[in-house]
């Protein structure tokens, strides 16, 4: 089944193009990321799936059209827009009695038991706790509702390592399964890269990179060439060549892992990597903003 | 909730009967509890305003008693006007707090939502924005005009209460107290007060402080105040008239004339003659109405736009 089609979507804030004509679709059970870098469109991607922006082009999510449909697709759509929404005033159980009140999906058992793991307590305020445990508890009151689809724009933004950890494993282990579709925006793409099934770069409001991560670990393969044989590597075609350390390491699209392997070590490049490599190559785009891309 | 869920695997996609119509009640009564719990000044204020009142009630039964021989002598009309004075007072001190927060709260909810980002948690719930609007609407209009009513009552009848000990235990009748208060027909002049002045004549009030809430940026209280001054001096410069100031005023003076035929300058004592019929074919009424509508279709409209600022 698909989730959400999207057929030349376009959204323009005055002259600024947002979103230039971008087509996509993602299949039931696929866990997507949507990366790009600020200002690319990933946001106003993202609300126009959520019915939160209107836009031009055609767009269904669960076979509705989210602008006009909005309060009746977030009964099987839950998002995350960003850490800081949830309402600072709002006590943690109330949290839980408004969701339940309102959302006929929602599994108050199920949130309690998450919120049982960690130390939120019941009786505290939003604005009485950290920014690690406000995005527990939204996880907590999202995973608890049975949904077809869950958006997550940045939702471990400003988040220790060990918090973002915590969050896409119990994402994987408390709440993914074949039948739920995920579509997550971050920058913190090392994080995600086990996580996916699919990847997807956005660039200036267009799709430029769309494939599933088997084929991405197919299709790109990262030499760390012996420094004699950089001359035949070059005569390959990388995409893209940095310098670490006095070696130089290339990237390959579509080659022959057996032919790369006589030249250097061969390896998966990382998500970061490949973003480099593909947003680099235009010129003016800023491809700094992914962390870990200069590692 | 078990019901609900039974009911999913088949429903989806094409929601049921018995789904709609709990989606409609239901998310309506959380969006109202919701306010309650963001904005407890809605009860606080009034019942501090009552606190206080209680308080200052004391001045007047520690003399009562002296009070009470100085009015026996007087005629009924006097009598009344020296005795339900503090219970008029209590009665229109709490209705002023109740419409003080009602204009405070009216042109915050729909601003606050977006400067505190949290549209963007209420609008990931199956609530729609009608729904969401006609929730925050019906605080002004239905539950501080019935906040304001309870606690009046429940003030007016600590302080006949009160009195009556006093009065008793110096060994004085309380039936002149009783009688002339007149306390039921009071009450019941206050409620029709609040639901013809407080909920229907000031709706559009409510409705365009809602609109200027749901569409400022920012200082939503200089966006609601500055149209109408700048309309006011425009006429006044261009036609040397003051038509809208005049409007205006009609407006907030709460429509009195259609409302009861007075006979004292405070809207609700029991001399007065209730004038239903008047209010409901006054053309006033049903302008504002409209108006109201208008607005509040607009205000709905504008937070389906709006997200965070």
């Amino acid at each position: 089944m698909t989730v959400i089609e999207a057929r030349g979507l376009r959204k323009a804030f005055g002259t600024t193009i947002a979103l230039d004509g971008v087509n996509l679709r993602v299949e039931e059970g696929r866990i997507l990321g949507l990366i790009g870098p600020n200002g690319a469109g990933k946001t106003t991607a993202l609300n126009a799936i959520l019915g939160l922006t209107p836009y031009q082009g055609e767009l269904r999510v669960l076979g509705r059209d989210p602008w006009n449909e909005r309060d009746q697709l977030m009964r099987d759509v839950c998002f995350i827009a960003d850490v800081a929404v949830l309402p600072r005033w709002v006590r943690v159980s109330q949290a839980l009695d408004y969701v339940a009140g309102v959302h006929p999906r929602f599994d108050r058992a199920k949130a309690e038991g998450f919120l049982a793991k960690t130390d939120i307590r019941r009786a505290s305020k939003v604005r009485e706790l950290s920014k690690g445990m406000v995005t527990q508890l939204h996880l907590a009151l999202v995973m608890a509702i049975d949904a077809k689809l869950l958006v997550l724009d940045e939702p471990t933004l400003g988040l220790d390592i060990l918090y973002r950890k915590q969050f896409y494993d119990s994402l994987l282990s408390d709440y993914f399964d074949r039948s739920r579709t995920i579509v997550v925006t971050t920058h913190q793409v090392e994080d995600v890269q086990h996580v996916l099934t699919d990847l997807m770069f956005i660039n200036r409001g267009r799709i430029v990179l769309d494939c599933s991560m088997e084929d991405f670990e197919s299709r790109y393969l990262e030499v760390k060439v012996h420094p004699e044989h950089v001359a035949a590597a070059r005569a390959l075609r990388p995409i893209h060549e940095r310098q670490v350390l006095g070696r130089s390491i290339l990237l390959f699209d579509r080659v022959d892992r057996q032919q790369l392997a006589a030249l250097g070590d061969v390896r998966t490049p990382s998500i970061a990597d490949l973003f480099v490599a593909v947003m680099g190559n235009k010129p003016g785009n800023r491809a700094g903003e992914v962390q870990g891309a200069a590692q | 909730m078990n019901t609900q869920s039974n009911t999913l695997p088949e429903s989806f996609g094409s929601q049921g009967s018995a789904p709609a119509a709990l989606s409609a009640t239901r998310p309506f009564y959380w969006s109202v509890r919701r306010e309650l719990w963001e904005y407890r000044s809605i009860y606080l204020a009034p019942l501090a305003i009552a606190g206080v009142i209680l308080l200052g009630f004391v001045f007047v039964l520690i003399p009562l008693p002296q009070t009470m021989r100085a009015v026996s002598s007087l005629d009924a009309a006097h009598q009344r006007a020296a005795l339900a004075q503090p219970y008029d007072f209590a009665a229109g001190l709490i209705m002023g707090a109740a419409f003080l927060v009602s204009i405070f709260y009216s042109l915050d909810t729909l601003y606050g939502e977006r400067r505190d980002r949290s549209i963007w948690f209420w609008k990931s719930l199956p609530v729609s924005d009608l729904t969401t609007v006609l929730a925050k609407a019906s605080i002004p209009l239905l539950v501080l005009p019935m906040v304001a009513f309870v606690i009046t009552v429940v003030i007016q009848s600590i302080m006949l209460l009160l009195s009556s000990v006093v009065l008793l235990a110096s060994g004085l009748s309380v039936a002149t107290l009783w009688t002339q208060l007149e306390l039921y027909q009071t009450l019941l002049g206050l409620l029709y007060h609040l639901v013809t002045v407080h909920m229907l004549w000031y709706a559009p009030i409510y409705a365009w402080l809602l609109l200027v809430s749901a569409w400022a940026r920012r200082t939503p209280f200089l966006w609601a105040v500055l149209p109408p001054l700048a309309i006011d001096i425009f006429e006044k410069v261009a036609f040397h008239s003051s038509h809208f100031v005049a409007l205006l005023e009609y407006r907030f003076s709460g429509g009195s004339e259609a409302v009861a035929s007075m006979q004292g300058d405070f809207p609700i004592h029991p001399g007065m003659h209730l004038t239903p019929l008047n209010f409901l074919s006054s053309p006033g009424l049903w302008i504002g109405l409209v108006v109201f509508a208008a607005f509040l279709t607009a205000a709905v409209r504008l937070r389906r736009y709006q997200g965070p600022i």
